[in-house]
Order: C-alpha cells, then sequence, then structure tokens
C-alpha cells in the first residue's frame, strides 16, 4: 500500500463521485459513474483485494453503465434538479 | 463518397463499418477469456459471477455495435431462458444432490460414493461445477436485462 | 432547507469518520475480524478442498449459501425484469 498513489485515488474518486450527482445530463452522470467504478476497481486492486476489483470492472463499470444508458434513452435526457 | 454509403447500405453491414468489422474480430477473443476465467477460477483470481458477466457482455457488444436482430441470432431467446434456468439448476442440484446422497446440504465430497474419485477431489471438483453454474445463469440474466431494458421489451430495436 | 441538509450530512459524516477512528489497522492481523476464523482457512484451504485461491474455496465451499443465495437473488432480478417489461412478439 503506497500512501501517495492511494490518496491520489482517493481523491479521484471524492471528486467523480461529486461530478455523478452535480451534473445535469444524465449521459455524462452515467458515463462519470463508470469512470467511479474503476476507480473504485483500481483502490481494490490496489489494496490487494484482487476478486473484487474484477467484479468491479466487470459488473461496476461494464455491464451497468450499459445499462444506465439503455435506461437514460427511455427518459428524458436532462435532470430537473 | 456516394458510393461508399451506397455500398454500406447495401452489405450486410449497419451502420459503421469500422465498428462492426472491430466486434466481430473481438467478440470470439472475449468468450475465451470468460470461458478462462470460469475454468481457472481455482487458481486465479475470477470466478463464475465474473466469468459470466463476461460472457453476457461479448453478447451486449454485438447487441450494441450491430442491431438486436443480429444479437437474437447469435443468442436464441429460448435459449437464453433455457440456459439462465439450467445454471440455477445445476447449482441446486448439486446441492441437492449431496443431501440426497447422505451428506450436508453442499457437502461435496459425499459425491465420492457416486464416482469414486477421492473426498478431497470432490470438494474441488463440486466447486468447479457450482461456477459453470452461475456462470451460465449470471450469463443469461446479464444479456435478458439488457434486451429488456434498452428495447422498452419488444425486443426490436434500441440503443 | 439545503443549509439544514448539508449540515445534517455534515454531521452525520463527522459521527462516521470518529467511528472509524476506533478500528483497527488495514491489515492488522490481531484484528478481532481476522483472529477468529482466518486461520483455519489460511492454514487449512488446500489441505481440505484442494484449491489455491482461497477465495474461491470460501465462496464455492465454505460459504456455499451465500453464493447459491446470491445466484438466486440474481435470477429473481431477471424473472422480475421479463415478466415486468417483455410482451410477447407477434
Amino acid at each position: 500500500m503506497i500512501w501517495g498513489i492511494d490518496l491520489l485515488i482517493l481523491l479521484l474518486v471524492v471528486i467523480c463521485a461529486f461530478a455523478t450527482i452535480t451534473i445535469k445530463d444524465l449521459l455524462s452522470a452515467a458515463i462519470v459513474f463508470g469512470v467511479y467504478s474503476f476507480l473504485m476497481c483500481l483502490l481494490w486492486a490496489e489494496m490487494g483485494a484482487v476478486d473484487v476489483a474484477f467484479m468491479e470492472a466487470t459488473v461496476g463499470a461494464g455491464v451497468s453503465t450499459i445499462l444506465f444508458i439503455g435506461a437514460i434513452l427511455h427518459t428524458s435526457r436532462r435532470s430537473k434538479d | 463518397m456516394k458510393l461508399l454509403q451506397e455500398r454500406i447500405k447495401h452489405s450486410k453491414f449497419g451502420e459503421s463499418i469500422i465498428i462492426e468489422t472491430t466486434i466481430r474480430i473481438m467478440v470470439p477473443f472475449i468468450q475465451l477469456f470468460g470461458l478462462y476465467v470460469i475454468v481457472h477460477g481455482h487458481y486465479s483470481p475470477g470466478g463464475g459471477f465474473q466469468g459470466g458477466v463476461i460472457l453476457g457482455a461479448s453478447f451486449i457488444l454485438i447487441g450494441l455495435g450491430y442491431d438486436f436482430k443480429t444479437s437474437l441470432t447469435r443468442m436464441k431467446e429460448k435459449t437464453n431462458i433455457i440456459l439462465g434456468n439450467l445454471g440455477a439448476l445445476i447449482f441446486t442440484g448439486v446441492a441437492l444432490l449431496c443431501a440426497l446422497m447422505g451428506g450436508l446440504f453442499l457437502d461435496y465430497s459425499v459425491l465420492d460414493k457416486l464416482i469414486p474419485l477421492g473426498a478431497i477431489e470432490w470438494r474441488s471438483f463440486g466447486i468447479f461445477l457450482v461456477e459453470v453454474g452461475v456462470g451460465l445463469a449470471v450469463m443469461s440474466i446479464m444479456v435478458s436485462l439488457f434486451w429488456d431494458i434498452c428495447s422498452g421489451g419488444d425486443l426490436d430495436e434500441g440503443l | 432547507m439545503k443549509a439544514l441538509a448539508l449540515v445534517t450530512t455534515l454531521v452525520t459524516g463527522a459521527i462516521l469518520l470518529y467511528g472509524t477512528m476506533d478500528f483497527p489497522a488495514w491489515g492488522d492481523p490481531q484484528a478481532p475480524a481476522s483472529a477468529h476464523l482466518s486461520p483455519h482457512y489460511i492454514e487449512q484451504a488446500i489441505a481440505e478442498t484442494q484449491v489455491p485461491n482461497i477465495v474461491t474455496a470460501i465462496l464455492g465451499d465454505y460459504r456455499g449459501y451465500d453464493t447459491m443465495f446470491e445466484t438466486v437473488v440474481i435470477y429473481c432480478a431477471g424473472l422480475a425484469v421479463i415478466s415486468i417489461l417483455r410482451r410477447s412478439r407477434s
């Protein structure tokens, strides 16, 4: 566990989480959420939990982003609040 | 330029020839990697869930790059449902078979009475059977979730 | 109203951060969570199941119920989506 890489990844995770809930464009929010999942995957791989990192990379960043985009295409693209 | 567009329209390709050629070349390797992740889960990170999701992602990729019709010819709707049920049945069937052979539920070492391989070897092989069941179920569920959510349920077109 | 929500979130986050100060250090082998059953798994997993990856051995063998009902949960989710959304094609 290298504290420099750890701090950088945690900072990017917080930035991505804030961006996900503040962006008005839902399609961009889904993509940023995929970036968040990949950063969590990187964090877990860096902490030594390779199985969980693999799960996060396949399910969180791969399939759920596509399902979010498919659900957004059936609603309006911009968030109201 | 017009000639190229005409040629694309009349060929069996859809919208973008680059994306579809890339997907056509990549999909067998993605499926091979998914099978490797399922089978090699005993020795490396991975297992049934991750390999099943990768196998499902290959069919999702066909549905994204081509259209839903091509995705439905590669994996039939009925075959998908049968594979999903088969995966869940393999898991619970192996577990129930252990109980029927006189052991505990999910205690694979009892299956040694059925085919004599050794109790410890059966525990390893039972984990493999269970992983295959999880992989089949997860693959089918992921593909059907993609079909239903992205097309609104009628499986005609979407994305 | 937004200020109230911000204050509530900040206070809750501060309480949660204060609570994590009592946690054992990351990867501490003397922590209570890793002192009870984990030594048995780490020492006996290969001898009992012949699976070098301990995570797979625990998920597939020692905690088989957990994996089984995880699969059942995903299966039920897929069945629910199929039965709600899919219309018969004619």
